[in-house]
């Protein structure tokens, strides 16, 4: 027998087209298998109340988060265990990454979990957190991010960017999209009348987030999107229970 | 002729769109990476104009007696230039997170920039230099035959140094798609992608025209690399570009699928670039250097297939208990708990390889690094599954143990090997009878030895104190540390990796000097020696295919 099989593996080992194309079929299975159910399977992301998309100064905020880095310390999943429950907050769902593209979940905790940091601390605190880390928390490890605070926010047309996210599923509406370059002041500005933008973008705050509201800088846009996280859905809703308890996974 | 006025012509037209691209440039990252393009595509028509045909002497017999090596050498120059860079990046950002203080509040060397610097400086550029030099030597002299498109793998390896360049400056300018692994923007992605289809056309090429009707072990490996990671490039970075002329892209897949392509590539980055590159490197190296035949053919043809089967399922390990399904978790850390069967398959046969040959080990530094490498090969596929499984990972996940894990297998089975590699590999391609000095050698074995061992055992200890502080409870039932504590409970730890690094990197300082003595002359250090090293230059070349000898001896 398993002379027969070597014998037949010989003409794998004299033909390269062969072996190539029996490799490829056996690295291509395992990651269809895994990857594509999740596309349609509808209890991989149960819908919860509140999920709405980031606003353009939340987004652009987010870029930064990317572009700094700060997913390389910091994660944004709270896992179901007591002691993450207890230290950072509900446990992470499914649908409150739904519109995060990239994700950001993270695989270091080097610092906090930041899946719910929004509302935990001031503006005040997170700017003056974010220049100088150590002047508030004598232990830490995290860089000074001082030169957010001085450069102005150069987001680029915000509304390309969000066309672009709602090609790839994230619901923006027409008008969300037009206005975008507008919402991104508007929403950083503590005297604009904001009243639209609120009802397009439910509970999102308009105020001027870093201490210097003379200028919109890059520091607003951090601590604009630091504040929103894990703060749209309300997980304690009773219609949020509800529909976690139908979402499976762990 | 003709052939030379084309290709110029492709430079200057690659010349004129990266002008151009620089000029409606959106953002200023951008528009230094179309400058650096530009000044590439120069490069390349003044060479082309220059240089005249380079392609012209592979269709001679005379040439096509001799394998083609000159990019094997530009490759090894380039993984020990690029090894010393990434080893630096890393020592450097084990020192920020020492220190915070080093970050210097400078943007462009903040640690959440130079993290990625590191990891694509060491993967791709040492380890992926170290895979195109090596898996060019092997393709020619296993298959005893020249390799297929000369001028194509010129253009694979500078094409690979321009992603490169473009990737690491791209960090430091804060440019990223913000994914693990796969952090270079949509245009160096497509580069990549050319780049990588040439290197496929010229290493399957050449064993289309080898001289041997076997194919051997080592090139499955490679060609089977080399296909997966094509694969996986591509799925992973479908992204949109916010416009044409900026660096900004959205990745098609956000939140939970998002998650799951990615950790489906990185864990397969894992295991395609540092795993099955890697043993292609290990199966024609290590018995060379033992001198012994490979232990088991059978053994490899098992391990081959249950490896680069079973390693795709694997990648859910790296999303336990989050919001991914179940399902999804529970296959993954069954098929990586499977996966220690083929790696130990492998380790196994490179081991046993040296039956009959273990007294080399004493005397020979170079047989010495390639078993130190298969020793922490066993170890990491050992440990790997063990944190695949649930219960393990809740406490080993987002802590250091994971980094300790990632560098038991970086620096002792990817690094030991390719330095194995490289001491082999340096005196046949420039033609010396050994290396500058052979005591250098043990020097970096036991540099890089006690190197690692201080890094991977000072990250055990820190990832068990984080992963246990966190979830530590008093009898009153409340947790019991900060946040901030635990950070200033590992800070003793990081500062021991520091001089594990440091240790790592002085030992890869001295096989630079080595490596460049060895190439500059034939001089050799005056000292006793452990063991000749023999290379015998009359047998190494390829065997002239029927029809090219009789043109050689038409002429
Ligand atoms: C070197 C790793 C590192 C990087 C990079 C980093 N941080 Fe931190 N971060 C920490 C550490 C350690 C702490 C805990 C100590 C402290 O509060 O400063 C922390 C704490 C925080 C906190 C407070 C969380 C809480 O719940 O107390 C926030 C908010 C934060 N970081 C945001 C960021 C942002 C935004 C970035 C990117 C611009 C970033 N961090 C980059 C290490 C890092
Ligand atoms: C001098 C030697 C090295 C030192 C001092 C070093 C140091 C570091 C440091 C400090 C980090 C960040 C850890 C963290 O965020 O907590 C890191 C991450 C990493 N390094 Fe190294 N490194 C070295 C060599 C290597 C080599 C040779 C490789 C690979 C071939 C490698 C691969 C990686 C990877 C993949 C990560 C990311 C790990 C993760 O995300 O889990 N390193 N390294
Ligand atoms: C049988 C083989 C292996 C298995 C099953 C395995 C499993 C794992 C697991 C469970 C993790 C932790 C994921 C997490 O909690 O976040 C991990 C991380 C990692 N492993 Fe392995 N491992 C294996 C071999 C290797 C080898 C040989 C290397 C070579 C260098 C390697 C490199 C890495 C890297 C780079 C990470 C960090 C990824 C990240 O979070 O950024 N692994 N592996």
């Amino acid at each position: 027998m398993a002379t027969s099989f070597l014998q037949r593996h010989k003409m794998v080992e004299r033909n390269i087209t062969l072996l190539a194309v029996l490799a490829f079929g056996a690295v291509t299975i395992g990651g269809i298998v895994e990857i594509a159910p999740l596309f349609w399977i509808d209890n991989t992301i149960e819908k919860v109340q509140g999920m709405r998309p980031y606003t353009p100064l939340e987004q652009a905020g987010r870029d930064i988060y990317v572009r700094e880095g700060c997913y390389l310390c910091h994660s944004q999943m709270i896992r179901p265990f007591r002691d993450e429950v207890e230290r950072y907050g509900h446990y992470s769902l499914a649908a409150e990454s739904m519109y995060d593209h990239p994700f950001q979940w993270g695989s270091k905790r080097t610092g906090p979990d930041l899946a719910r940091v929004g509302g935990k601390y001031s503006d005040d605190w997170h700017a003056q957190h974010l220049k100088n880390p150590r002047s508030v928390v004598p232990e830490s490890i995290m860089p000074g991010y001082g030169f957010l605070a001085e450069r102005d926010l150069e987001a680029g047309d915000m509304r390309a960017e969000l066309k672009v996210l709602s090609e790839v599923g994230v619901p923006y509406t027409a008008k969300d999209i037009a206005q975008a370059n507008d919402d991104l002041k508007l929403q950083a500005d503590a005297t604009g009348d904001a009243a639209d933008l609120k009802k397009r973008y439910p509970k999102a705050q308009a105020r001027d987030y870093d201490g210097d509201p003379k200028r919109l800088t890059e520091m607003d846009a951090l601590i604009a999107y630091l504040q929103v996280l894990g703060t749209m859905v309300d997980v304690n809703a009773p219609a949020a229970q509800e529909k976690l308890a139908k979402e499976k996974g762990r | 002729m003709e052939s030379v006025l084309m290709r110029a012509g492709l430079w200057f037209a690659a010349l004129v769109l990266a002008i151009i691209a620089c000029a409606l440039s959106v953002d200023w990252g951008f528009g230094v990476h179309m400058g650096i393009c530009a000044l590439a595509a120069g490069i390349g028509l003044i060479v082309t104009l220059r240089g005249g045909d380079f392609s012209a002497p592979a269709a001679t017999g005379a040439a096509q007696s001799r394998y083609y090596d000159d990019v094997i050498r530009w490759a090894v120059i380039a993984t020990v230039f690029w090894g010393m860079a990434g080893f630096m990046a890393g020592l450097w950002i084990a020192l920020e997170m020492a220190f915070p203080v080093l970050n210097l509040g400078i943007e462009y060397i903040n640690f959440g920039r130079l993290r990625p610097l590191h990891t694509s400086a060491v993967i791709f550029a040492f380890g992926g230099n170290a895979l195109i030099a090596t898996s060019f030597y092997v393709v020619q002299r296993t298959c005893r035959a020249r390799l297929a498109f000369p001028g194509l793998a010129r253009f694979v390896f500078w094409g690979y140094q321009l992603f490169i360049v473009l990737a690491a400056t791209g960090y430091l300018m804060g440019i990223t798609q913000g994914k693990e692994y796969a952090e270079p923007e949509w245009y160096v992605d497509i580069w990549l992608t050319v780049v990588w289809v040439s290197y496929l056309v010229v290493f399957a090429g050449t064993i289309f025209k080898r001289s041997e009707p076997h194919i051997y072990v080592a090139n499955w490996f490679y060609l089977s690399f080399i296909l997966t990671v094509a694969m996986l490039h591509l799925v992973n970075n479908a992204a949109i570009p916010v416009s044409w002329f900026g660096s900004r892209s959205i990745p098609l897949a956000g939140g939970v699928q998002g998650a799951l392509i990615e950790w489906w590539y990185g864990h397969n980055a894992v295991g395609f670039f540092l795993t099955a590159g890697f043993l292609g490197m290990m199966y024609y190296f290590v018995p060379k250097q033992a001198e012994r035949p490979v232990y088991s053919y059978r053994l490899s043809i098992i391990h081959f297939w249950a490896l680069i089967f079973l390693y795709i399922w694997a990648g859910p390990h790296h999303l336990h208990y989050t919001a991914l399904p179940d399902w999804a978790q529970t296959l993954g850390m069954v098929f990586s708990l499977m996966l220690w069967m083929p790696s130990w398959g492998g380790m196994i046969n490179g081991l046993m390889t040296l039956n009959g040959a273990w007294d080399k080990l004493r005397t020979d530094p170079i047989l010495r690094m390639f078993v130190m490498s298969l020793a922490f090969y066993g170890m990491s596929t050992f440990e790997g599954p063990m944190m695949s499984i649930k219960s393990v990972n809740s406490l080993s996940h987002y802590t250091d143990w994971t980094i300790g894990h990632v560098h038991s297998g970086a620096l002792g089975w990817n690094g030991m090997v390719t330095f194995g590699a490289l001491y082999y590999l340096v005196p046949r391609l420039w033609s010396r009878s050994r290396m500058y000095s052979i005591r250098m050698i043990n020097w970096h074995f036991w540099l890089a030895t006690l190197g690692i061992v201080f890094y991977a055992a000072s990250m055990w200890v820190a990832g068990l104190t984080e992963g246990l502080m966190w979830r530590e409870y008093g009898p009153d039932g409340y947790l019991v540390n900060s946040f901030a504590e635990t950070v200033a409970a590992v800070h003793p730890m990081y500062v021991l990796r520091c001089l594990g690094g440091l240790m790592y990197l002085t030992g890869a300082a001295i096989m630079t000097y080595n490596i460049t003595r060895t190439i500059r002359g034939s001089v050799q250090r005056d000292e006793t020696p452990f063991g000749p090293i023999t290379f015998n230059p009359a047998r190494d070349v390829p065997i002239i295919p029927a029809a090219a000898r009789l043109a050689t001896s038409a002429n």
